[in-house]
């Protein structure tokens, strides 16, 4: 059967579009709304440091996989040194070199992060057993007398190292183990110890560097956290609170318990971060997110093109909208225009003009062109010369419309110049050949009628939602596509026939009249 | 058949009933669309390359003329400017003509002369046009001013009809005419085009012109309408619009039916003149006819269409069809199947 094909066509056509878009909509985060924006957060780490003459390397512990965050943009910046950067995919070093180097010298790495909604856990491998580490015999029975009684306390690795976070917090006066807390101890060293503490009860534990983002911030902390791996994830504890997980915005700079930053030739290294947040649009963030990841829907998608010609695409891919909307207006409700997309194309025009200036512009100049039209008329010229002059003298009017509105302060008036003038020349030749061949009742009623169709074009091709939708996701045209071939099918009265055919369906009571 | 099936028929008036979708109404009432004309007929009926040939009325006329069908007579063809010099010797002699364009439609761009004096070309609505107007009406023409497209275009100049009395009453200047529509050969509507002062002489509904239905099997006008409004008598004369028995109602369906042997058109427009002296003459031909009819006669074409398009395709003759469109007779029958060559039926094929 043909109308079966037909269905399925549309069916297949709008399922491919639909499939399309959900796989876009889920793999690039691509925003269904425009103008929605997102939190960039751009992170500098300086490291400064004092070069003794000879050669320098600096070794800067830097983010490899930070998770909940996903890594738009890095730079490296530095004066004269080479940059490379070394990574195990835990781990990440950038490694700064050059052969001389004398007094005070800076360093920067700076990358820009979005969140996401990656589980901020751990999951690499299970290490291996710790050694017990050497200690002095005082520190080793207090670090044993600590383990036992954290060990009475708990029941599994989580409960156990929750305990002795907490116990050693509040070591204060606590006999022996008194000695593992010196009452001032920072948060870095106290992560260091717990790591320590937790290799004699043979846990693996590791610390994990990080950063909580906070907007505007010059010289944010380096804040450490405890790992601890329960043979299958790696469990996260604050080392001063022993709090389990990692809190929002907790962006992780580094694993290990090497030192930030490692130098060879030089001394006084120091390390400082700077946050800042700024918001940006979440397309773009998306896109720059999928050109890192040469993601082929983005290869494939519009904003593979230089930026001139997506801007031209903004436009175009709304042309399909107006087209269909004509379909429905014209065979569904059966209003009769000028020429079958000349409304569309003066939808356009509006969008450069707003829609009240836009209308009034076109009134004043197809009435004006009508006149002088009927004018020329007299002259018995010939079509295509006639046609002609019609178009020089709407580039004129239109020249005198962009001059008065612009001395009387209006500067909608100059975006007249993008107003199609040929179609505005055809409008008035076609409505004056109706004008004389069936009056001017019908002429005016299929202007208005093509200024109807034009106005709820524009409201749709100027439609924000709309003209995101279909320019992010240009495989919904699919749909429109699908639903034009439908609507190519369609037998049923126009709305305005039932105008036409009244005296049917009213009775025929009405018939004397 | 065609009477009993019209849908305004004696129903009593009943003021307050409950609202129905006028779609189903006009459903019922078997009221075409146009959406439904255009997939239904035109696209699936009208194959596109007979489209050049009704569009061009020089084309048709040469066909037509083959097949023996009645035009008026052509006088002459302008098919460029430098032709157009050729005008006056057309025309000499000659007091009545008509200047159309060969792919006009609607009736526009025609001019209908009814005497020429001193130069000037006296039109049928009492105005004239000098020789320099001709000029430039003749130039508008082939610029392809009432073409589809703006196509450069042909002038054809041809006899002016010297219609038959019997519409005098009911038409304000120009030439009435009737229209049928034929599908698939077999008359399944037609009515009687009217000039009126607002038509500016012009047979077209859409020009303010009357249209008054026909009983396909008398020929007597039965409904009327003007500007899409039922109307009783003409805007202009006065006179009772219904009632008018055309003459040689036969011979006009058979004419008309006879077109489609020509150009196989599956939903066509016939427009038919009848001439005080050679009868009914074919105007011209139609590929998209209107819809305006159904309301001209009260009644929808659907229910005819449908029960045309359920007949046997057999070839059948225009005088049989034209006899089914008058009650006469029900159509081929399946029954036999269609025998080659030549077949024993009562009537052959019409070339």
């Amino acid at each position: 059967m043909k109308t079966r094909s037909i269905y399925l066509a549309a069916l297949v056509i709008a399922a491919i579009g639909l499939a399309i878009f959900l796989v876009k909509l889920d793999r690039l985060g691509l925003p269904l709304t425009p103008n929605q924006e997102t939190a960039v957060w751009t992170i500098e780490a300086r490291a400064r440091f004092e070069a003794k003459g000879g050669p320098l390397k600096a070794r800067l512990e830097i983010p490899a996989a930070p998770l909940g965050f996903e890594i738009l943009d890095e730079d490296f910046i530095s004066s004269n040194y080479g940059v490379t950067t070394e990574s195990d995919g835990l781990r990440r070093t950038s490694i700064w070199t050059v052969r001389r180097a004398k007094g005070k010298q800076s360093v920067y790495y700076r990358t820009s992060v979005v969140e996401n909604d990656e589980p901020k856990q751990h999951t690499d491998a299970f290490p291996g057993f710790p050694e017990r580490p050497e200690r002095e015999e005082a520190f080793d029975s207090a670090v044993e007398a600590l383990l036992d009684k954290v060990r009475n306390e708990s029941a599994d690795i989580v409960s156990f190292t929750g305990a002795l976070i907490r116990r050693i917090n509040n070591l204060e006066g606590d006999g022996a183990v008194g000695l593992l807390n010196d009452g001032h101890v920072t948060a870095s060293r106290r992560a260091l110890q717990i790591v320590d503490i937790l290799a004699s009860a043979r846990i693996p534990a590791r610390v994990v560097w990080g950063i909580h983002l906070e907007d505007e911030v010059r010289d944010a902390p380096l804040a450490p956290y405890v790992e601890v791996h329960n043979q299958s994830v790696w469990l996260p504890f604050d080392p001063l609170t022993g709090e389990k997980g990692y809190p929002d915005r907790f962006f992780m700079w580094y694993v290990g318990s090497q030192p930030l930053l490692d130098l060879e030739g030089a001394k006084n290294g120091e390390v400082r971060f700077a946050v800042a947040r700024t918001l940006r649009e979440m397309v773009d963030v998306a896109a720059q997110r999928a050109r890192k990841g040469d993601s082929m829907w983005f290869d494939a998608s519009v904003f593979a093109l230089p930026i001139q010609t997506q801007n031209v695409y903004r436009v175009l891919l709304t042309v399909p909208l107006g087209a269909f909307l004509v379909v429905l207006l014209r065979g569904f409700v059966g209003i009769k225009t000028f020429g079958t997309f000349m409304p569309v194309l003066i939808a356009l025009a509006f969008r450069e003009t707003e829609l009240w200036v836009g209308i009034t512009l076109f009134v004043t100049i197809v009435t004006l062109g009508l006149w002088i039209r009927f004018l020329l008329e007299r002259l018995q010229l010939l079509l295509v010369p006639r046609l002609a002059a019609v178009l020089t003298i709407v580039v004129l009017l239109m020249l005198v419309i962009s001059v008065v509105s612009f001395h009387m302060g209006m500067d909608t008036g100059i975006s007249v110049a993008l107003f199609p003038m040929v179609i505005l020349a055809m409008t008035i030749e076609r409505m004056s050949l109706v004008w004389e061949e069936t009056g001017g009742r019908d002429a005016i009623t299929q202007g208005a009628g093509s200024l109807l169709v034009a106005s709820l074009c524009y409201l749709v091709v100027s439609n924000e939602y709309l003209g995101h939708l279909v320019y992010v996701f240009p495989e919904l045209l699919l749909l429109v596509l699908a639903a034009s071939i439908l609507a190519g099918r369609y037998t049923g009265y126009r709305l305005m026939e039932f105008w036409r055919f009244r005296s049917v369906w009213l009775g025929r009571d009405g018939d004397a009249s | 058949m065609t009477t009993s099936e019209r849908p305004g028929a004696p129903e009593p008036p009943k003021r307050r009933r409950r609202f129905r979708w006028p779609g189903t109404v006009l459903r019922e009432a078997g009221i075409l669309g146009m959406n439904e004309r255009n997939a239904s007929f035109i696209r699936a009926e009208n194959p596109r390359r007979l489209f050049p040939l009704v569009d061009d009325k020089a084309k048709t006329k040469d066909l037509a003329a083959k097949a023996g069908i009645a035009f008026p007579e052509l006088y002459g063809l302008i098919r460029s400017d430098a032709e157009a010099r050729n005008f006056p010797k057309i025309v000499e002699g000659k007091q009545k003509f008509v200047v159309k364009p060969a792919h006009g439609s609607g009736g526009n761009g025609i001019v209908v002369i009814r005497s020429v004096r001193n130069g000037r070309y006296f039109r049928a609505n009492g105005t004239f046009l000098d020789e320099q107007g001709m000029e430039h009406h003749l130039s508008n023409i082939l610029s392809g001013m009432y073409s589809l497209g703006g196509r450069p275009d042909q002038v054809l100049i041809e006899r002016c009809v010297e219609f038959d009395p019997i519409f005098d009453e009911v038409t304000f200047q120009g030439v009435p005419d009737i229209r049928t529509i034929v599908y698939r050969g077999y008359p399944v509507a037609a009515m009687v085009r009217l000039p009126t002062r607002r038509s500016d002489g012009k047979a077209n509904l859409h020009q303010g012109a009357v249209g008054s239905g026909v009983d396909l099997k008398t020929g007597v006008t039965t409904h009327a309408i003007l500007a899409g409004k039922p109307v009783t008598h003409h805007p202009d004369t006065g006179h009772v619009l219904t009632g008018i028995q055309i003459p040689g109602w036969r011979d006009l369906l058979v004419l008309a039916a006879h077109c489609h042997d020509v150009i196989p058109l599956g939903y066509l427009g016939v427009d038919i003149v009848l001439d005080r002296d050679f009868g009914p003459l074919v105007l011209e031909l139609n590929a998209r006819p209107g819809l305006a009819i159904q309301m001209a006669n009260g009644r929808g074409l659907r229910p005819l269409l449908e029960r045309i398009r359920a007949l046997p395709r057999v070839p059948t003759t225009a005088q049989q069809r034209a006899a089914f469109a008058m009650g006469e007779w029900s159509g081929p029958s399946a029954d036999p199947p269609p025998v080659d060559g030549e077949a024993p039926r009562a009537n052959a094929p019409a070339a």
